[in-house]
This record gives C-alpha cells, structure tokens and sequence, in this order.
C-alpha cells in the first residue's frame, strides 16, 4: 500500500503531464483550427528572447518554492501559475495561522487545502471576469480603484513580512538590507524581482546556516 | 480575426477551467481526507478554505487586471487561457511584447488583426514557459525528498531552513516595494511614497491583530488577520492617493 506521499507523487505526475499535454494543445488546437501556423524564423526568435529570461527563472522557481508549497502544493501550484502573487503566500498564511512549521506533513496538507481553495477563487474570479469584461472595464479601470490594485504587493508583503520577520528577525536583516541597497541602487530593479527571490533565499539560508552554527538562533 | 470570440475559442477555455478546476478539487479532497488521519480537526480545515478564498479574492482581481491589460492586444480569451494555466501577467505580457514589438516591429498598443503574429504569440507564450512542466515531474519527489531528510537529520534547523526560505522571498518584494519606477507618461522616476506607507499601514496593523491574538485572545483572527490588514492596507492606499501621497 503507498503511503499519502508516494500518491501524491503519483497523481501529481498525471496530472502535471495531462497540463502539459494540454497546454500544447492550446497553440495546436488554435493553429489547426485556424490553418495558420508560425514560421519558423519568428517563432524561434521570439522564443529565444522570452525563454533566455523565463527558462532558467522558472527553473530556478521550481527548486525555490517547492519546498515552501510542499507536495501537492507544487503540482497544483505550478499548473495553475500566479505563484509569488497568490499561491506562495495563502500557503504561507494558511500555514502560519494553523501555527504550523512548514515542512511537515501537516505543513504540506494545510498549504494543498490552501493552494487548491485559492486556485478555485481565481478560476471563477477569470472566468466570471472574462464573461463579463464589457461591463466590468469601467468598473476595473476605475481611476479612484488604482491605488488600491497597483499596491497590492506592498499591501500582502507588509503583513506576511511581519509573520515570519518576528518568527526569525536575524536572519531577515542581511537579505533585507542586500535587497533594500539592490532595488534602490539598480536602474529598471522592478523588472528583477523573479530573479531576486532565489539570490534572497540563498543569503538568507547562508545566514541562517552561519547564526545556527554559533547558536545564535 | 473574428475567431478570437468563436465557438471554439470559448470551447477551448471552458475545457481548461475545467481541467484547473478538476486538479485543485481532487487535490483538496485528498488533502482534506489527509488531515483528517493526521488530526487537524474539520473546523480548522473549514476556516482554512474560507480564509484562503477570501485571502484570494484582491489578489484574484489583480489577475483580472492583468487580463483587461493583455485583452487589448490579444482578445480575452487567450489572455483567460494562460493566466489560468502556468500563467502570470508577469510573464505572458513580457511574452507577448517579445513578439509583437521585438519580432514582427508594431506596436503594443493595439489588437493584433494579423492571425500569423497572433498565433506567434500564443505559441511563443506556451514554449517559454514549459521548465516547470517537465522538471516537476521528474525532480520533486527527490527535492521533497531532500527537506524531509533534513528536517529529520536536525529538526530545528529543518525550521530555520524553512524561515529562511520564506524570509529570502519576503525580502526581495520588500526591496522591490521601495525600488524607483517609473511614471508611464511623464517618464518620471520617483520612489512611490504610497508603496511604501501601504507596506507600513499593511505592517502596523498585522502588529495590532498579533497584540489582539495573544494578549486579548481574539484567536478567531487567527486565520484572518493577514486578509484584513491587506484589504485594509489597500483601501487606506485609496484614501493615502486622494491625499496626494504618490
């Protein structure tokens, strides 16, 4: 009998392998139905220049975050996309309010609740949003709305910052100030943030690692 | 381009929410069933799930934003597609932009009547994101692997190890939150003073709602209290904005 691990990972496969056959299909489906499909110059071209960037990112995201979304987490998480936006943090929530450590077994059960629970909002949120886009544009755009949507980042990493800062404030001042001088000291930084979170991680793993060695934790 | 809005279009993206909706629904049934052998009681697996959706609920409107942003160049219903599947505004506008300005020389700005360069997109968009797809499948298990052996060689490094993790993200969008950017049509650079007072208020009042938990017990707050201060945190951004805070 396989235990809830060996499971996931078996139905995790099947079902991230049926997304990406799925996921080719898309372009398959349209360029068939269609009769049109991309020539060959422009299609590589244009795929060299995203995936020289978005490759080794979302690489470097799969070896990042999976340890934060646990098992299930990581083959529902990475299917459905919007990880740093929504799916890392309600997993960070949901496990902090369970007053969890991450990276147990309940740990992992709690952020596939979340993860999954979060995933069907944002389905029904597109899909009812994609339907009723006409009318809903005013209403999106709307001038006095903007500062609310345009800082949501601040607004979501404000409060999960003071989590896990208050959980392990020694490890957070050297990859905090490092990510403090960058950002403000990089032209155009804003456009690095996917490339950052990894760099923050490994300072902060190689703090942790040096104040844990001399118990300062 | 009248197929943007086809048949077979809106075909093609109800079988997706099917297929995302099917996936999150098995796994939280599993999970579900999980936590029940592991002993998280049901209220608690209750409040999670309604915690999370309404966790999710600004954040998803954000996503809607960024499919209203990419509908102008692309339909709505491609934009629907991918940011429903391995997708992110951050990742399929830079996509789309690479094509249609960096290859085919036009400009963003306007829908794209031409079928060639639409189909480019959406092929372009698909194959620069595939990674994840095929290293998941075939790596996780070894990483899961890898940090449960950790955590069971040294457990409260097992927890540092997993702080840290967290901390580096936070880090970085702490950094990103206070990073200079620029004003689309001045071309102005400025650090978003808004930005950051959004941080502090979002901040100060998680502070409050940890004060309410542990000295006066409000444990209820417990599961919603990031949610709260987020919302508050960005209808106060609404009222820091009429101010003249920007």
């Amino acid at each position: 009998m396989k235990n809830y691990q060996d499971k996931v990972h078996f139905w995790g496969r099947i079902w991230m392998l049926s997304a990406l056959l799925m996921l080719l299909g898309i372009p398959l489906f349209i360029s068939s139905m269609l009769g049109v499909w991309p020539e060959i110059t422009p299609l590589l071209q244009g795929w060299f220049i995203t995936a020289v960037i978005f490759w080794p990112v979302t690489t470097i995201e799969v070896f990042t975050f999976s340890p934060m979304l646990g098992s299930a987490g990581t083959y529902l998480g990475f299917t459905t996309g919007n990880l740093t936006n929504l799916k890392v943090p309600s997993a960070m929530q949901a496990i902090d309010a369970l007053e969890l450590q991450a990276g147990t077994e309940e740990a992992d059960v709690v952020s596939t609740i979340a993860i999954a629970s979060s995933s069907i909002v944002t389905t029904l949120i597109l899909a009812l949003g994609a339907a009723l886009l006409f009318p809903l544009t005013p209403l999106l755009e709307a001038e006095i709305l903007s500062p609310a949507f345009n800082n949501i980042v601040p607004a979501l990493f404000g409060a999960l910052g003071v989590v896990f800062i208050s959980k392990a404030w020694k490890i957070a001042i050297a990859p905090i100030v490092f990510m403090l001088i960058i950002f403000l000291t990089v032209p155009g930084s804003t456009d690095l943030v996917g490339v950052m979170v990894p760099v923050g991680v490994i300072i902060a793993l190689i703090v942790a690692r040096i104040l844990y060695k001399r118990e300062k934790l | 381009m009248e197929f943007l809005n086809s048949w077979w279009m809106i075909a093609l993206a109800l079988v997706v929410v099917f297929f995302v909706l099917s996936q999150s629904l098995f796994f939280l049934l599993k999970a579900i069933k999980r936590a029940k052998t592991l002993g998280i009681e049901s209220n608690e697996v209750k409040r999670t799930i309604v915690s999370t959706m309404i966790f999710s609920i600004a954040p998803s409107i954000a996503i809607l934003l960024g499919l209203l942003t990419l509908s102008k160049v692309l339909g709505v219903i491609i934009p629907w597609v991918r940011l429903s599947v391995l997708g992110a505004v951050t990742y399929e506008l830079p996509a789309t932009i690479n094509v249609v300005e960096g290859v085919f020389s036009q400009s963003i700005g306007a829908r794209i009547t031409d079928p060639s360069i639409f189909v480019t997109v959406v092929w372009v968009m698909t194959l620069g994101v595939l990674p994840p797809m095929i290293i998941i499948p075939l790596f996780l298990k070894r990483i899961q692997g890898r940090v449960k052996k950790l955590r069971h060689k040294d457990q409260r490094w097992g927890d540092m190890f997993m702080n840290a993790m967290f901390l580096g993200m936070i880090s970085a969008f702490l950094g990103y939150v206070v990073a200079p950017r620029t004003d689309d049509v001045t071309g102005e650079t400025y650090i978003s003073i808004l930005a950051i007072l959004t941080l502090i208020t979002s901040a100060l009042l998680m502070v409050l709602f940890g004060v309410l938990i542990t000295k006066f017990k409000k444990e209820w707050l417990k599961n919603y209290a990031v949610s709260i201060s987020m919302l508050t945190a960005m209808a106060l951004a609404i009222l820091y904005a009429a101010l003249g805070v920007r």
